[in-house]
């Protein structure tokens, strides 16, 4: 079988594809998510394929299709999320769940699998009380997460359609083909209560109708990769461990509105999504799934690829279509009319998130009822996070709307390591906020996050703990914006400029008393002064930190104090004589050479030439501890 | 215009919609968008050369000068930010003896800072010839360093 030449080919065609992978008793499926791959996973990929070659066991999946048993198989699958744990491997039908698995680990796991029937207890997640996790559902990372956009991503091989077709690929389309008309897929969507993923939440069915009623010809459809949000890689995820979700719920979405081209605008920076999506692409134009006469009936849908070129305001929709049509990306001024009715090429056209596109075949084949009863009244569905920063399990997680910020951080992500504190957490990006403790039971959804000043955003989610100062980080994220800002309006451009040249200043010890009024009153100007949703969320960072972390602040501007130790011009560092044991490694490490000291002697730092880099504290062996960050910086005794 | 530039703006003569695709091939291939290169693309796709630079100008993708023959990209996301990217950064600088943003007078090397790579999982990460290395300390440049320097000659 080699084409879906009428919707009611799926059926078989997912019987074909079970069957043939049905005939592989064991498969290894090893992570080649973008973080695994960092972490050496190919090796392993390769690895396994040389030693199970070696038994000569056949691992070409198409002797599978030709109808012949293998007694195992290696693949490769998009991100499993754990990418902290990484790389990662998955051992199927049983689901063995194997951690921080190099290339000399595979022997161990081929033996065990394949003769033992049993497992490698050192590469199973460790608990924190010590006892391991044999499967994904028993490691508490994974447990408290729902996963539907991301559910396929550690399980398919992104390469092979058929994988894709085995797992009910592709039947949400058969269905709507068959029996649905437009509007009624229209009214499914409205009624799952699905609001856009991009950030903003804005209701997918609504946008979906507007598109739909819209007079003009051709059509677009369009999907937003451009994910920009720095500490963000949800989206980049999903495109590179099941493209084909996303392309099929463009497909739905271009039947239902009556477009005829799609653009997937990704990030350049995202080479492995590119050649999975230009893979994908291609095999669906095989399989008649893209193309003309898609499954035999008369409706045709092309779609395309386009790199973006690096703007971050590219995110934004009607700069993100002045982008494909080759020009500068800067955001249309309003009023305009919407993008739904005048977008790419002045066309009507249908822009959404890389992840509201990938729920959409979930919501078709399982109903809105099914996507209406996750989450909360508002709310509804789940929301896909990067959790980062410093969180014991970091990586890529999908929970239920309405999950306490708490939950996520100390449930899923195992909380605060090293016995640190949790100081912030931000989400949102360069448009959201840093929340304090205080807030860590709000609950996740766009009302409740937008009421507490920051947004829910694509899905960055960074965590601070105390050894982050929030000045800095509303620094931070100023110079990114005031870096990507696309110049045109006037509050934007030079707003975020003079907002980070204050910030900067505070940062310095230079810091006046005026200039926490001069924050606040810029803040609001820039808000509500610029031109596009970039300028407009800038301040945000700043009015958060301004709100729950004023203290930061006022040690910053009058005590020239960095409670978190952070900032260079306010802190120093110094040799405690008590401790100091003389082991001269931190005056071999010092850059400057602005430690000075014999062989077991007490070391002292000449802070004239001190550039406070750090390399001695680092360098200098836990059971001294003999050098210590001070803040306020200390004064230079004169000779 | 030079063979070599010639035969890679063949297909796009006229196309004047492709521009930004265009600018990525003829980077992709040459390693910069020397003056020449703009000035053959604006001859071959008929865009006016304000337009063009007006365009290369505005995206973060296109370079002007020639570029170090080894690439290090700092990652500057913001998970790579609250754990210490900085300190990554100023001592990449000390140990190629360039700043940021620049490149080697030998064209050995080029430094910059990238805003995410989407390997926050494994912060601080540093990208050295499309080669990631995470979890970076600065005690860690050095060897990098060391290892470019010999491998590259």
């Amino acid at each position: 079988m080699n084409a879906i030449n009428t919707p009611a080919d799926l059926g078989p065609m997912r019987d074909y594809c079970q069957a043939a992978l049905g005939r592989q008793k064991v498969r290894f499926l090893v992570c080649a998510g973008t973080g695994c791959i960092a972490g050496g996973s190919m090796a392993v990929y390769q690895e396994l394929q040389r030693l199970l070659s070696e038994r000569d066991i056949n691992v070409d999946v198409e002797l599978l299709y030709e109808g012949k048993e293998s007694d195992a198989g290696v693949g490769t699958s998009g991100c499993h999320g754990f990418c902290q744990m990484g790389p990662l491997v998955r051992v199927e039908p049983t689901g063995t769940f194997y951690t921080r698995v190099k290339a000399a680990d595979v022997p161990d796991i081929i033996t065990a699998t394949l003769d033992e029937n049993s497992e490698v207890e050192r590469l199973l997640f460790k608990n924190p009380d010590g006892s391991r996790s044999v499967t994904e559902h028993d490691v508490p990372f994974y447990n408290r997460q729902q996963r539907i956009v991301l559910d396929k991503c550690g399980t398919i091989n992104p390469e092979d359609i058929r994988d894709y077709f085995a797992v009910d690929g592709y039947q949400a389309l058969a269905e709507i083909l068959q029996h649905l008309s437009p509007m009624e897929v229209i009214d499914i969507v409205t009624a799952s209560g699905l609001r856009g993923r991009g950030g903003a939440g804005f209701p997918a069915g609504r946008k979906w109708l507007g598109c739909h009623k819209a007079g003009g010809s051709p059509k677009y459809v369009v999907c937003n990769g451009d994910e920009g949000d720095p500490g963000a890689f949800m989206d980049r995820s999903v495109l590179e461990g099941n493209p084909l979700a996303v392309i099929e719920g463009m497909t739905i979405a271009a039947y239902s509105v009556g477009a005829r081209y799609g653009y997937i605008y990704v990030r350049a920076e995202y080479p492995l999504a590119v050649v999975r999506l230009q893979k994908a692409i291609e095999q669906a134009k095989q399989y008649r799934l893209l193309g003309e006469n898609i499954m035999g009936v008369d409706f045709d849908f092309d779609l395309y690829i386009f790199q973006g070129a690096g703007a971050f305001v590219c995110g934004e929709s009607t700069a993100l279509t002045l982008s494909i049509e080759g020009k500068r990306g800067m955001p249309r001024v309003a009023p305009r009319p919407r993008t739904t009715e005048v977008g790419l090429w002045d066309k009507p056209t249908l822009l959404n998130n890389v992840k509201t596109y990938a729920f959409i075949p979930d919501i078709i084949r399982r109903g809105a009822d099914w996507f209406k009863s996750i989450g909360t009244e508002s709310s509804s569905g789940t929301a896909v996070f990067a959790l980062t920063g410093h969180i014991a399990n970091s990586g890529l997680i999908e929970v239920p709307m309405g999950i306490t910020l708490r939950e996520i951080i100390y449930d899923i992500g195992g909380g605060i390591p090293h016995g640190g504190t949790f100081k912030a957490v931000q989400t949102g990006g360069p448009s959201g906020g840093c929340l304090p403790a205080s807030l860590l039971d709000t609950p996740i959804d766009y009302d409740s996050l937008d009421e507490a000043g920051s947004i829910m955003g694509s899905g960055g989610m960074v965590i601070m703990d105390e050894n982050t100062c929030m000045v800095d980080v509303a620094r931070y994220f100023l110079q990114f914006t005031e870096e990507e800002s696309c110049g045109q309006c006037v509050p934007c451009r030079l707003g975020t400029k003079q907002l980070l040249e204050i910030l900067k200043d505070i940062c310095k010890g230079k810091g006046r008393k005026a200039d926490l009024d001069l924050l606040y009153e810029l803040s609001h100007s820039v808000h509500g002064g610029s031109v596009c949703g970039l300028g407009q969320t800038a301040a945000n960072p700043v009015l958060t930190t301004l709100r729950y972390f004023k203290d930061e602040y006022e040690a910053h501007i009058f005590e020239k104090r960095c409670p978190a130790k952070v900032c260079k011009d306010l802190i120093s560092f110094r040799i405690d004589e008590e401790k100091c044991a003389g082991c001269t490694l931190c005056a071999r490490a010092c850059p400057v050479s602005a430690i000075t000291g014999e062989k077991k002697q007490v070391h002292v730092i000449d802070q004239s030439i001190c550039i406070q880099c750090g390399v001695c504290k680092e360098k200098c062996p836990t059971k001294f501890s003999a050098v210590e960050c001070v803040s306020p910086k200390l004064v230079m005794e004169v000779a | 215009m030079d063979e070599t530039l010639h035969n890679l703006l063949a297909p796009y003569k006229d196309k004047s919609e492709a521009l930004i695709p265009i600018l990525q091939h003829v980077q992709g291939e040459l390693g910069y968008l020397s003056d020449e290169a703009m000035l053959a693309i604006a001859g071959t796709t008929g865009i006016p050369e304000s337009r063009v630079y007006a365009v290369a100008s505005f995206y973060a993708q296109f370079y002007f000068t020639r570029r170090g023959k080894n690439q290090t990209k700092v990652c500057s996301g913001t998970a790579c930010h609250v754990k210490g990217a900085a300190r990554i950064l100023d001592t990449f600088e000390r140990e190629l003896g360039i700043a940021c943003g620049t490149t080697s007078e030998d064209y050995e090397h080029t430094l910059e800072t990238v805003a995410c790579v989407g390997s926050c999982a494994l912060a601080p990460v540093v990208v050295v010839n499309d080669e990631v290395h995470g979890q970076m300390e600065s005690g860690r440049v050095g060897k990098i360093v060391a290892g470019l320097n010999t491998n590259g000659g």
